[in-house]
């Protein structure tokens, strides 16, 4: 059990149910397992390394990579779901950490933008992000890439059109779009 | 964000009995949306539920009428083959909802009890009736350009945010909800509350019940629906307007509309005036344009939103049209 302070409370399900619920209650064979708001130990799976660490529930996936797993590359921008910096995949899947909870996440697999290079050397995208030059300030330039590996694997890497709506979900206040989009599609066609 | 107890749960008993349990507990799917206002200190709940593991995930077609889980996510319903095929308008509302990001996270149930948008419900330092009852609105004569010109009252003009629950309400949708004594149907187009002097009571749900998805019946002429929405950015934007129109046209008549508008009311607006004044008309722009007036009938603006009325009108012209082919 890595979740050991965790409370298992079975047997909830029917004390105090009244008859008319059984209907429901029939149902409840499930379990409640709480935790919190104390902070609890916890591990992520994150670029395929396991990060034991104790938090609050109230710890976003975001700050969960960043401040306990120690994985800075992630970036918060506006923390809200806005900006798009904090991409991460989930199962393959991007989303916004800063809009989940790292404790919805203990037994996915999550990426981030340190687990896209083979070693020393960078992933497809990440060399063309730098052939391309498609940066500035860089703050954006993670979460960019993250996503666009997402979106890539999705299959919507097809024009430029395309890229510009799929991507819309991350912005990039240096207004470099020309050339990630560029990046993107030299990718595509290479690969 | 104030610090809370989760709750995980694995069935659907269990998730009703952890939220009567549990004092002020709020059910999380996506996160997305109570995340977001729990950090602006909007939403205070003392404990999550996390209802993730519930198997409330599939997107099926059941002898013509579509079922959608409440923990389907938005991008996997829109890219639902069947859904696509039969039920564009849903598809397209949801292509054109949030970011990739967000339509992988949201649910289906957290996305039709999604909170507004209004800047002063966001910020807990102006007052708002939806937020803290009695505190007066601040839109009303403050920054109102988003808000909404349908269904509002001295209390609230708040637009509902929604662009999936739009497409839902004009396919006439129907909300399965669990509590602890079995479960009811809601129609969505009596599921939302129109502010009046509440604008805190929003929906047809009670404390501790839970959406376990939702039915599209079928509809033959669904195929030909569509949705079509206005907005500042060509993408990643709330609507300014938007429309949801199904077309039965036969020979040039149309035989009969279903209509909902999304960006300009407090719920997702069905227009049923519209629709019957579209059913034997003549398939015409003429015809579109009066139904388009007739939808906005009783529309009141408030200064900056003014523009929403002929926007609105504009935008179920063109998706009539559209849908018209």
């Amino acid at each position: 059990m890595k979740r050991r302070s965790f409370i298992v409370s079975t047997g909830v399900t029917t004390v105090g149910v009244p008859l008319a619920a059984r209907a429901a209650a029939a149902e409840a064979s499930g379990s409640v397992k709480t935790a919190g708001p104390k902070a609890t130990a916890v591990t992520l799976k994150i670029n395929g390394r396991e990060h034991a660490m104790t938090i609050e529930p109230r710890v976003t996936l975001l700050d969960a990579i960043r401040d306990y797993a120690g994985l800075t590359g992630t970036k918060k921008g506006c923390d809200q779901g806005t900006c798009g910096a904090c991409t991460v995949m989930v199962n393959g899947r991007r989303v916004d950490s800063c809009l989940t909870l790292a404790m919805m996440h203990e037994h996915d697999e999550i990426t981030t933008i340190e687990g896209l290079a083979s070693g020393a050397a960078l992933s497809p995208l990440q060399a063309a992000f730098i052939e391309h030059d498609g940066f500035q300030c860089g703050f954006c330039t993670p979460g960019q890439i993250v996503s666009a590996t997402a979106m890539m694997s999705e299959g919507h890497a097809l024009d430029e059109q395309t890229v510009r709506t799929q991507m819309s979900g991350n912005i990039c206040r240096c207004g470099c779009y020309p050339h990630i989009v560029d990046a993107i599609l030299s990718t595509a066609k290479s690969s | 964000m104030n610090p809370f107890t989760f709750a995980r749960t694995d069935s659907v008993g269990a998730a009703l009995n952890a939220a009567r349990r549990l004092p002020r507990a709020r059910f999380v799917a996506g996160g997305t949306n109570i995340l977001d206002l729990m950090k602006d200190d909007v939403e205070r709940p003392e404990a999550l539920i996390d209802i993730n593991a519930l198997p409330l995930r599939a997107v099926e077609m059941r002898d013509g009428d579509l079922f959608i889980g409440a923990l389907a996510r938005l991008s996997d319903v829109a890219a639902n083959a069947a859904v696509r095929r039969n039920f564009p308008a849903i598809a397209i509302a949801l292509d054109e909802s949030a970011s990739p990001q967000l339509r992988n996270m949201a649910s289906i149930g957290g996305n039709v009890l999604q909170r507004t948008r209004c800047p002063y419900f966001r910020d807990v330092a102006t007052p708002c009736n939806k937020r803290d009852p009695g505190s007066g609105c601040g839109a009303l004569h403050g920054v109102n350009r988003m808000q909404a010109v349908l269904g509002t009252s001295d209390a609230c003009i708040a637009a509902h945010a929604s662009d999936l629950a739009v497409a839902l309400v004009a396919l006439d949708a129907v909300v399965h909800v669990a509590r602890r004594d079995g479960t009811r149907d809601v129609p969505l187009r009596r599921f939302y509350r129109l502010p009046g002097t509440a604008p805190q009571d929003e929906h047809e749900m009670e404390p501790g019940e839970l959406i376990l998805g939702i039915t599209v019946p079928a509809l033959a002429f669904a195929a030909r629906s569509t949705y079509v929405k206005a907005r500042d950015r060509a993408q990643y934007e709330f609507a300014l307007a938007s429309a949801a129109v199904a077309l039965d046209v036969h020979d040039g008549t149309v035989r009969a509309a279903r209509i909902a508008l999304g960006g300009v009311g407090t719920i997702p607006w069905h227009a049923p005036q519209a629709e019957a004044m579209l059913a034997d008309a003549p398939a015409t722009r003429a015809s579109y344009e009066r139904a388009a007036d007739v939808a906005l009938d009783g529309a009141r603006g408030y200064g900056q939103n003014d523009f929403k009325i002929p926007l609105a009108k504009r935008v179920l012209i063109r998706a009539l049209e559209t849908a018209a082919g």
